[in-house]
């Protein structure tokens, strides 16, 4: 369930991916994208910010019900700039998550506008279905 | 006065202080932001800046850019905008909210005075990047010298 919990804005600092278990690849920063999921009757939503990242640099797998998503980010540094002060870090961004419905895997959508990603995953229609038994 | 071969003329504090900082800086994942600072307050900013100006970047994903108001005073940027709140519909629950919402406003204090007019902004993948031209009458002068 939700924590009812007040969510401010000022949380201003990313988190890195915990280095635990395989590692990755690519040697840069990884950060966890802070997420809202929620549920509907018909649907899980997920939405994940991840500035930065636009459709062509978003990997999304579902493998079981394991969905991952991996976010890559290309760093460009304003030429002939040199940095002043820093608040930020710019990297990659990762993030995995155990989905508990079955999802329709077909019907999966995905969009991305303005950093923030969007995940619409339908649930499969139940396996037991209710049965109606008309009189003879 | 004394070299600095001579040990009793370092202060071994600083020395400390020293061989601390090199050392991050060379184990430093990401060595082009050696002292990252906390920001106070929402968005974070990086700022470059050159003799012609500077480069603020900030990330702000999912806010619509219509409503964020940039706004330039001699050398001060100020930034606010809002980013909204998700409204869930009936029988609609979160599992998981982590992404934060509400009104921001952030001043910034450049180390000159700043072309007003020719300040520009792009918002795009939700990084909003600000081009802060230094005032012409701010630009460093090169004084020549004339022999007498």
């Amino acid at each position: 369930m939700a924590e009812e919990k007040e969510l401010n804005i000022q949380e201003t600092q990313k988190q890195e991916v915990a280095k635990t278990g395989a590692e990755r690849t690519r040697s840069r920063l990884a950060f966890v994208p802070r997420a809202d999921i929620y549920e509907t009757n018909e649907a899980i939503v997920l939405l994940a910010d991840m500035p930065g990242v636009d459709e062509t640099t978003l990997d999304i797998t579902l493998e079981n019900d394991v969905l991952t998503i991996n976010g890559y980010v290309n760093t460009s540094y304003p030429e002939g700039y040199g940095l002043a002060y820093g608040e930020y870090r710019v990297g990659d961004y990762q993030r995995s998550f155990t989905l508990s419905d079955k999802i329709n895997r077909d019907k999966i959508e995905a969009t991305v506008k303005d950093g923030v990603l969007r995940l619409y995953l339908p649930k499969a229609e139940p396996s037991t279905r209710k049965i109606a038994v008309v009189a003879g | 006065m004394f070299g600095r071969t001579f040990w009793g003329t370092v202060d071994p504090w600083n020395e400390m202080e020293r061989l601390r900082r090199e050392m991050n800086r060379l184990f430093s994942s990401f060595p082009m932001f050696p002292e990252l600072r906390v920001a106070p307050g929402y968005p974070a900013m990086n700022v470059w800046t050159n003799e012609e100006g500077a480069v603020v970047t900030a990330e702000l994903p999912g806010i619509d850019p219509e409503e964020l108001d940039i706004s330039v005073i001699e050398n001060t940027l100020t930034l606010s905008g809002e980013r909204k709140p998700l409204e869930l519909k009936e029988g609609e629950v979160y599992h998981r909210r982590e992404r934060g919402y509400g009104k921001f406003t952030r001043s910034f204090q450049l180390p000159f005075n700043v072309d007003a007019n020719n300040v520009q902004a792009v918002y795009e993948k939700g990084v909003l990047r600000i081009n802060l031209p230094r005032a012409e009458a701010d630009k460093p002068r090169k004084i020549a010298v004339k022999a007498a």
